[in-house]
């Protein structure tokens, strides 16, 4: 086999694995959030469908599939149709550049090692708030519009004070690669950018609640408020597509979460942090990647049902008037730290 | 009036420790024995004097109790209750010397509030509001409970009067008792 055909080959296969373990793992994030939730009020959640209730993303497929796709006759057609694609496809697009394991039989895991990785991510990563937006505007009505008014003042105000978020992160590391962030945490035990730059973590975490519209700043659906929010006219596999697009938009900030701060799919003892050379290496360094992003993820759902919605000014307040000074004093501090290191 | 406000202090402007003691609370309550029932397996307690379905009893020699005075009918307010009285040449009482007794009583459970204006009204504690509280059925027409049907739920009720069989042994010892 020549290079080329190799290398399509592999990325077929790796693609179409990738897809169907992210969907997977979308469907059963859904579940887990359900059980943490019920749990953390003292229930006990979806349970009867198969053991612990373990078939039941399955069975609410089944149930989103055969739902009659009403379409209500006042929407904006187009837009009703491509909102939930636009939600959808980003989130599944962001996976594409997060190296989810060192290698594999040979094989880099990770889907495409672009060299301006996280500049791709976050490029991908915020058009998925679009097609909020225009489900608000296509629903034609009042609670989803302001869902889409709402979303569209929290995405100016956290995206920002994101983006600066991470920039101490790559002037430490000195390259965009995903890859490369990755290799330079793997260095000793308090490697992890988590340690050299808690700010930045910070900032970027809470930055993350908002992208991925969770509590506390879930504005934009509100379901107390705006009876669902964007999603209001949205039924069937229309509505499953926005509730799976921000679960996977869920997975794929916690994948960036874990790729800049926690250190990717490398453990600082046991020589986890290398790259592996035998293949059961190669499917430990996965599985520790899968480990911390569930991690994240359950911090996720836990802040999820701890926490109360804060008002859009609140949220405008916060992303401009703190974060973004806060950001910025960061860059400059890392800046006059790297000044007089060198 | 104006409430003075307290200035918080700095930790408290940091939202941090307050979210963290949050984090805190959840996780416990997640450990926690959890409250729910297990519905249709568990179920609760259903406390004296509960007003359920009503039905039909019988008393404790097997003997209808109900003898179509059609006071139910007539109390009930959704009109729920269908009686037919056996009529002048219809089949005589279960019972020797006794009043006669429904041919046909019906109660539309889908009717039924369960006030139970019927137990009250009833001179011969023939109907009982009792402890059935989910009556179900996949048709319209299963939700009307026939006599056989209410007499078999409703179940015996110790009669303490027996008012029939003692009116009975009266007219015997009188040797009055009217041809049956």
């Amino acid at each position: 086999m020549n290079p080329t055909t190799e290398f399509i080959l592999f990325s077929a296969l790796k693609v179409v694995l990738v897809t169907i373990i992210l969907l997977t793992i979308v469907a059963y994030t859904v579940y887990v959030e359900r059980k943490v939730c019920a749990f953390i009020q003292d229930r006990v959640g979806p349970n009867r469908t198969g053991p612990f209730g373990l078939l039941q993303p399955l069975a609410d497929a089944v149930k989103a599939f055969l739902k009659e796709d009403f379409v209500p006759g006042h929407v904006r057609k187009v837009y009703f149709w491509l909102a939930p694609a636009i939600v959808m496809v980003p989130s599944l697009v962001t996976i594409a550049v997060i190296p989810f394991g060192s290698t594999l039989g040979g094989q880099q895991m990770v889907l495409a090692d672009l060299n301006i990785g996280i500049l791709f991510t976050f490029a991908i990563v915020s058009l998925g708030v679009y097609g909020i937006v225009l489900a608000g505007y296509a629903a034609n009505s009042k609670y989803p519009f302001m869902g889409g008014i709402r979303s569209s003042a929290q995405v100016i105000s956290y995206e920002v004070a994101m983006g600066l978020s991470v920039i101490p992160v790559f002037m430490l590391v000195g390259d965009l690669n995903l890859s490369s962030v990755i290799g330079y945490q793997a260095q000793g035990w308090f490697g992890w950018l988590v340690f050299k730059q808690p700010v930045a973590f910070l900032l970027f975490l809470i930055a993350g609640f908002a992208e991925t519209n969770r509590l506390p700043f879930d504005m934009p659906e509100a379901e107390q408020e705006l009876a669902g929010g964007y999603n209001v006219e949205y039924g069937s596999i229309k509505f499953a597509m926005f509730f799976l697009g921000e679960y996977a938009n869920m997975v794929a900030v916690s994948a960036m979460i874990v790729t800049l701060f926690l250190g990717g799919w490398t453990l600082p003892f046991y020589g986890l942090g290398e790259p592996a050379t035998s293949f059961l290496v190669g499917l430990a360094h996965i599985g520790i990647f899968l480990a911390k992003m569930f991690a994240v993820l359950l911090f996720f759902i836990w802040v999820r049902w701890m926490l109360p919605r804060f008002r859009y000014d609140q949220l405008m307040d916060l992303g401009w008037k703190r974060f973004v000074p806060i950001a910025l004093a960061n860059v400059i501090l890392t800046a006059i730290y790297l000044w007089l290191e060198a | 009036m104006i409430v003075p406000r307290r200035k918080l202090s700095f930790l408290e402007r940091l939202y941090l420790p307050a979210i963290l003691s949050g984090l805190r609370v959840t996780l416990r309550h997640f450990f926690r024995r959890k409250v729910t029932m297990q519905y249709p397996e568990e179920r609760w307690v259903v406390p004296e004097g509960y007003r359920g379905a009503p039905y039909l009893v019988r008393d404790q020699h097997g003997d209808t109790k109900c003898v179509s005075c059609q006071l139910c009918e007539f109390v009930c307010p959704p009109r729920a209750i269908r009686i037919v009285p056996p009529g002048p040449d219809g089949p005589p009482a279960d019972r020797p010397n006794a009043e006669k007794m429904p041919k046909e009583f019906e109660i539309n459970m889908l009717r039924c509030i369960f006030c139970g204006f019927c137990q009250e009204v009833c001179p011969e504690e023939a109907i009982f509001l009792q402890q059935d509280y989910s009556l179900t059925g996949l048709a319209r027409g299963e939700m009307i409970y026939d006599k056989e049907k209410l007499l078999d739920l409703g179940g015996i009720h110790q009669d303490r009067h027996l008012k029939w069989q003692r009116k009975h042994a009266e007219a015997e010892s009188q040797k009055v008792s009217p041809p049956s």
